[in-house]
């Protein structure tokens, strides 16, 4: 039984206490969808027994990230296995993405093989295309020109660009080349430059999504959890309605809502991490077989025309 | 008589075999810093130790023994590693006295120094 959510203070058809509800929700796996200014949320076991209309949005796309293909220790000893899982997840949903965003770590190792096996698994997905940005694993040795070779054409310096789907302004952003000692994650003045000319001429009621690996707002920095840089980027979007920033890196789902910024991390698909100061450091975590694949998954997003906020929902492996 | 003689060098020669022995090691556990070689290790996105001082014409070695990849790359780019797997090593021989600032390109966060003197 879908649970609607009614109070409507601001009059923007945005019922903000149900909508954090949802949000908080969406970790353990629920749907939020927004129709006709109510926002809508089902919990996910009920969401694959749903008529497809009643969840679609105009636009769905997926977010899968960390995959870490070549990563071959304890925590995970297979994770093409894993990705091999999210990929299944993704063709089951109702209504299929129109494409899927990978925000970065393709590779453990940055090796041709490992990109070789990424393509090959991702040939699998029901979708028309697959984005990316690269993660700090995938730019080794050689500042990328691998990566972009393979995954960077139509890119712009580093790796960065922006593309429009069903009037959804997209911006794939690099902040893991030319990192400074001591430093976060670093998007640099060529990209800075290039942002605020990309978004200039927007109409402030095009709804933004950015997507870079490491996280654009200051999550932990001691982990190196953060983006030097970033809120330089978000200066250039403060004018815009519907702002959301999708992340990876930090192989864990982390929200934060920031005004008409919504900030949202995903799963990886290869191993989880601690959360923030529960360990030494961010290394892979090996957890319980049972617990493992409930920490793995891949994030759906759904948009609805003339709606302030992508309605963004987090599904993992297995429950 | 020639036999006693024979015998007599053979003894002289071991005892001063062993006596140039027990001097060599000696020199040996003496220690000279400057040619033996130091090491860093690399756990829990940390160099171990931190700070380390050597006398110039040292050899440091960094070996990874974290189960996440990472590098070693000085602040003024003296030197610059390979990405290091799990159990792969670098080493470095500094001959310059200074002070070397490095961190990984990877987690920058992880900082460390060699002090040559």
């Amino acid at each position: 039984m879908p649970d609607y959510i009614v109070h409507d203070h601001n009059h923007d058809g945005i019922d903000r206490r149900g909508f954090l509800k949802c949000m908080a929700w969406a970790g353990t796996g629920a749907f939020c969808v927004l129709q006709g200014g109510v926002l809508k949320s089902f919990a996910l076991n009920q969401v694959y027994g749903q008529h497809a209309d009643s969840l679609k949005g105009e636009l769905s796309f997926v977010q899968i990230s960390d995959s870490h293909i070549g990563f071959n220790k304890p925590a995970n000893p297979d994770v093409i296995a894993t990705l091999q899982a999210a990929v299944a997840k993704i063709n089951a949903l109702p209504t299929p993405p129109s494409f899927v965003l990978h925000t970065g770590d393709l590779s453990h190792l940055s090796k041709p093989e490992e990109f070789d096996a990424l393509d090959q698994v991702l040939k699998g997905v029901k979708t028309s295309r697959i984005f990316f940005v690269p993660g700090e694993h995938d730019v080794l040795n050689d500042n990328g020109k691998q990566y972009r070779e393979r995954f960077g054409k139509d890119t712009v310096g580093a790796g960065w660009y922006s593309f429009d789907q069903k009037g959804v302004h997209f911006i794939g952003l690099v902040n893991v080349l030319n990192l400074k000692a001591g430093g976060l994650g670093s998007l640099g003045h060529e990209q800075l430059e290039w942002l605020e000319r990309d978004v200039k001429h927007l109409k402030s009621s095009t709804p933004i999504v950015v997507f870079a690996h490491i996280p654009l707002w200051t999550v932990y920095p001691d982990w190196g959890w953060g983006t030097d840089d970033g809120a330089q980027a978000l200066t250039y979007l403060k004018r815009f309605g519907s702002v959301t920033v999708l992340n990876g890196h930090i192989h864990q789902t982390m929200q934060k809502v920031e005004g008409n910024v919504t900030f949202h991390t995903a799963m990886s698909t290869a191993f989880p991490q601690p959360q923030p100061g529960t360990a030494p450091s961010p290394g892979p975590l090996k957890v319980p077989a049972e617990k493992f694949r409930s920490l793995l998954g891949i994030t759906d997003v759904d948009y609805v025309r003339g709606r302030h906020s992508l309605a963004v929902t987090d599904s993992p492996l297995a429950i | 008589m020639e036999k006693k003689q024979l015998t007599l060098t053979k003894a002289a020669f071991l005892l001063l075999l062993v006596a140039l022995v027990a001097l060599g090691s000696k020199t040996a556990q003496a220690g000279s810093p400057s040619s033996a070689a130091r090491e860093v290790k690399i756990d829990n996105f940390s160099f171990t130790p931190n700070t380390l001082t050597v006398a110039a014409g040292t050899t440091v070695t960094w070996t990874n023994s974290d189960d996440i990849p990472h590098t070693v790359v000085s602040v003024d780019k003296t030197f610059k590693s390979k990405v290091l797997d799990t159990d792969d090593k670098f080493s470095y021989t500094f001959t310059k006295p200074g002070t070397y600032s490095y961190f990984c390109s990877v987690h920058p966060k992880m900082t460390g120094k060699i002090v040559v003197q």
